[in-house]
């Protein structure tokens, strides 16, 4: 229910066509006014995928489709795109111009449904919510439209060792692809199987059709995705574990993996304890090596490195790098800000979380999506030493006025490059130590 | 002609205003005949397969947003103004071309129209969002643009400005650019500066040695060219304010670095202001840098002047671009882009004695607002060169350039917006997209140009590698049927 927002951290509920591009072989089609794609494919630059930005069908809705409705045209650019297009599964998105004038989308899809075709519908007009909240409403519309088709042959909470993970939006994290790839390997590492669902690391739409068969289902995220685990539970009887923030650095990762094997515990999964807590163990031992190391740079450099952070992201992240950067690199959270326009009844529950990175400090919170308004804030802070300041492109020309550091990490951003850089996990912690004091010592020429 | 109507909120589109196309293919030669002296009569035709379009409001921000001391704020839901940080990049890293050493950030905003606002109006959100930008920023204008959303429910966005700017003594601009009106993203260009013609510039108060140069952010060629007759570039609209806007109309002259952005204003300058608009379509390739330089002088009064500055450059040029082209011969080339700045490329490219193999143009104006033949590109190209083959128009039409480019494979393939150079570098063939819109001009640009285009041929391992591990989603049946397959269908 906000109101103005100046520099937008995400992007409307349209924004999560991105969700489908990050389903190997998915195609969205866009049932939207022209502009719309774009719009989107501007916000989180390199993220075509497989068959995103320019490639994806759009109707690009007139001023004929708005008054005579764009059903007939819908329906001709489904039926070529499966001329033109080789995708496994197609999911129709629509935009604000479809939503107002009421198009029928559902009559539409549905006839290419009785021909056999893998087609998805959702609503997605952009006044509706933001990518944050749609991102579940795309997935959930697969999982009702798509997945529940082939239940027949895999069989509700029938694989005991096998778990979905929810866990990073699609290019809304910009370390998604990392990220989940690290997630699975140390789920792995722990004697589980594991539906990744997006990304190169995941199985495509096979994987996707093989959700029912999970034991259980895991969510990274303090908020967004809920509706995901919450459909499952409902619908196969999965329960799921939550874990409300990025787990970055030994200490939260540690804490992640103890946490989930506790879970499978419970849901009698059959994992073989011992050999889970040697392989955690092993990767703390890994961490700790690097970390040790280091050490004494972090405190002996005499030139000057960041003491203190002001983070302005999303609930997960801003959670998760608090606690990693206080306690695994010393660099001290003041005011931090939440931008992703976190429904209110999540709020206690972050703030509890953040509050809990130390028993001795206040971590202020400020939750709002008006950026632009957050950096009026910083603006007048001030704190002794050396400042940093994580957040998006919007925030390297706020670090500049206030000379402090400046580290990349959330959209949109012009200023930094993501492949398949993970921040989650152990290697995610020392890979935001690198960043962070690579930055630092890039200042000294 | 087109008769610009600065007492209107709105401009017409152009499909209506100019009778521009979005769907054509034959050769270069058969569509200036098609429409000839006959704007509106050569029938547009549409696609039964499409991919995504831009829209209208990011044309019109890409007007609006780069104004030094101005806000622009998004009437609609968060999402129609989300590629906008692109411009506050853009603001920041070309600042420098135009001596500005602390380029301040980017005030954009959004209403964020919520789904409540589309059965209630937004109207009420729309005036808490100026007051609060005025307190915040303090800008010298507001631009509201409009989106899909805000113009289907009908808000009174005109009404609510012309409030707003009573109360606050500035100017507060409505633009009017929702992305379905029109299938001509351009469309929002002509909306952005409907909206400056209207609000912003004023009758002048006294002329001066000023020439206006409407485009982009490219570099700052036009100092070092006017100074020769005794006169300075006034840039509109990147790094402009409103003060240099506002008596534009005290200029010379206007020039347009592409008559596709700078039609409309060009005409509104002229007709409304009394700013005479030279007629020449931009300098790309040498008979068209001389037929332009010799307007200017023509204007200026200064014909000895300019006769003296393209002896000087020639001397200076013709032994280099004569090297290149003995390079270039033959080699075969594609080019993607817009209206008129394509035009202008291929001019370019037979310049360099090369041949262009076809183009794919996203749209085409049969007539640009000043209605004079000379503004033609396409029609100086094909009587300066000859006739172009393959001449498609294409609104970014992906499947299509894939298509064709597949069948053609030339020696390279010139871009000119983004997304576009991808699928020649999957197809193995070196792509450039030069972003400086200047770059190509007068008789320096065509040896820059081509000395950029005889390296990125050269240095084509990069692309070559690519093509072994490229990915494909297009169906083996598309890329076998004829490009053009599903133009001209009913929808």
């Amino acid at each position: 229910m906000a109101g103005l927002i100046e520099q937008e951290r995400y992007t409307c509920a349209i924004g999560a066509l991105q969700t489908v591009v990050a389903i190997p072989r998915a195609v969205p089609i866009l049932h939207s006014g022209p502009g719309c794609g774009t719009m989107i494919k501007g916000f989180f630059e390199r993220s075509t995928g497989y068959a995103g930005g320019d490639t994806s069908p759009c109707t690009n809705f007139s001023e004929r489709e708005v008054v005579f409705g764009g059903t007939d045209r819908l329906r001709s650019i489904i039926k070529n795109t499966y001329k033109v297009l080789d995708t496994d599964l197609q999911v129709v998105v629509t935009g604000c111009t479809a939503g107002i004038v009421g198009d029928d989308v559902a009559s539409v899809t549905d006839e290419f449904l009785d021909e056999g075709k893998p087609i998805v519908h959702v609503e997605t007009s952009g006044f509706k919510s933001n990518n944050y909240v749609s991102h579940s409403a795309v997935v959930n519309a697969i999982i009702d439209q798509y997945v529940s088709r082939f239940e027949e042959e895999n069989e509700a909470r029938s694989e005991k060792k096998l778990v979905n993970v929810f866990a990073s939006i699609p290019y809304q994290d910009q370390f998604w692809k990392g990220n989940l790839r690290e997630y699975k390997r140390l789920l792995e590492g722990l004697g589980f199987k594991v539906n990744i669902l997006f990304g190169p690391h995941s199985g495509g739409v096979k994987e996707w059709q093989s959700i029912p068969k999970a034991n259980f289902n895991i969510l990274i995220s303090p908020w967004y995705g809920e509706p995901i685990v919450k459909n499952l539970q409902r619908k196969y009887g999965q329960p799921y574990y939550k874990f409300g923030y990025v787990p970055i650095g030994a200490n939260e990762t540690t804490r992640f993996l103890n946490g989930v094997l506790e879970f499978a515990k419970e849901q009698d999964c059959g994992i073989d304890e011992e050999k889970a807590k040697a392989f955690i163990a092993e990767e703390e031992r890994d961490y700790y090596e690097e970390l040790d190391n280091l050490a004494t740079f972090l405190l002996e450099f005499r030139y000057g490195l960041p003491t203190h952070v002001h983070i302005l992201h999303d609930a997960g992240y801003v959670t998760g790098l608090t606690r990693f950067l206080l306690h695994e690199t010393g660099i001290v959270p003041k005011e931090q800000y939440i931008v992703d326009n976190t429904p209110d009844k999540y709020k206690s529950q972050i703030e509890a979380d953040i509050k809990a990175t130390s028993d001795k400090r206040e971590i202020p919170v400020c939750f709002t999506p008006d950026a632009g308004a957050v950096q009026n804030e910083i603006r007048n802070l001030n704190h002794k030493g050396r400042g940093l300041i994580i957040g998006s492109g919007w925030d390297k020309e706020l670090a500049k006025e206030k000379d402090y550091d400046f580290l990349s990490v959330a959209c949109p951003t012009p200023y930094r490059i993501v492949l398949t850089t993970n921040y989650a996990g152990y290697s995610g912690g020392l890979r935001v130590i690198e960043d962070i004091y690579n930055t630092a010592l890039a200042t000294y020429k | 002609m087109s008769k610009v109507n600065l007492d209107l909120p709105e401009v017409e589109i152009r499909e209506i205003r100019l009778g521009s196309l979005t769907g054509f293919n034959g050769t270069a030669k058969e569509l200036v005949s098609a429409c000839g002296g006959c704007a509106g009569k050569q029938k547009d035709k549409s696609r039964s397969f499409s991919q995504c379009l831009g829209c209208g409001t990011a044309q019109a921000a890409c007007t609006l947003t780069l104004i030094q001391d101005a806000a622009v704020i998004s009437h609609g839901p968060v999402g129609c103004s989300s590629c906008l940080h692109e411009f506050a990049f853009t603001y920041r890293v070309n600042a420098h071309l135009r001596q500005i050493e602390h380029p301040t950030q980017r005030k954009i905003f959004s209403t964020n129209l919520e789904e409540k606002d589309t059965i209630y109006g937004g109207a009420k959100k729309l005036e808490a969002a100026i007051r609060e930008v005025y307190e915040r920023v303090k800008p010298k204008a507001i631009f509201i643009i409009t989106t899909c959303a805000s113009g289907i429910i009908g808000d009174d966005v005109e009404s609510v400005a012309n409030a707003a700017e009573a109360e606050l003594g500035i100017p507060v601009a409505a633009t009017f650019c929702e992305g379905f009106r029109s299938k001509i993203w351009t469309s929002g260009f002509d909306a952005g500066y409907h909206a400056i013609a209207r609000k912003i510039i004023k009758q002048p108060r006294e002329k001066r040695n000023i020439i206006n140069v409407i485009n982009f952010w490219g570099s700052d060629i036009f100092k070092e060219w006017f100074d020769e007759f005794g006169y300075e570039p006034n840039y509109i609209t990147p790094f402009s304010t409103v003060d240099s806007l506002t008596y534009s109309s005290e200029a010379a002259l206007t020039i347009q670095a592409c008559a596709t952005l700078g039609s409309y204003l060009g005409a509104a300058l002229e007709q409304a202001y009394g700013v005479p608009e030279i007629r020449n379509s931009p300098p790309y390739g040498i008979a068209q840098t001389d037929r332009w330089f010799r307007e200017l002088g023509q204007i200026l009064g200064k014909e000895k002047e300019v006769e003296e500055f393209l002896k000087r450059k020639k001397e200076e040029y013709l032994p280099k671009i004569e090297a290149l082209r003995e390079k270039l011969k033959g080699k075969t080339a594609y080019v993607t882009a817009g209206a008129s700045h394509g035009h202008s490329l291929l001019a370019l490219l037979y310049e360099l004695g090369m041949k262009p193999q076809g183009a794919a143009i996203f749209h085409h104006d049969p007539v640009y607002d000043n209605d004079s033949r000379d503004a033609d590109t396409l029609s100086h190209t094909v009587s300066d060169y000859g006739d172009v083959p393959n001449y498609n128009v294409c609104n970014k039409q992906e499947f299509e350039l894939v298509n064709v480019l597949n069948r053609i494979r030339p020696d390279i393939l010139l871009a000119r917006h983004g997304g576009m150079t991808l699928w020649g570098a999957k197809l193995g063939v070196p792509s450039l997209l030069i972003g400086d819109e200047h770059f190509g001009m007068g008789y320096e640009g065509l040896v820059q140009y081509g000395e950029r285009i005889l390296e990125t041929i050269e240095n084509d391992e990069f692309v070559k590698n690519l093509e072994k591990h490229s990915v494909n989603p297009y169906t083996k049946w598309w890329l076998e049927q004829e490009p053009y397959t599903f133009l001209g269908g009913n929808f």
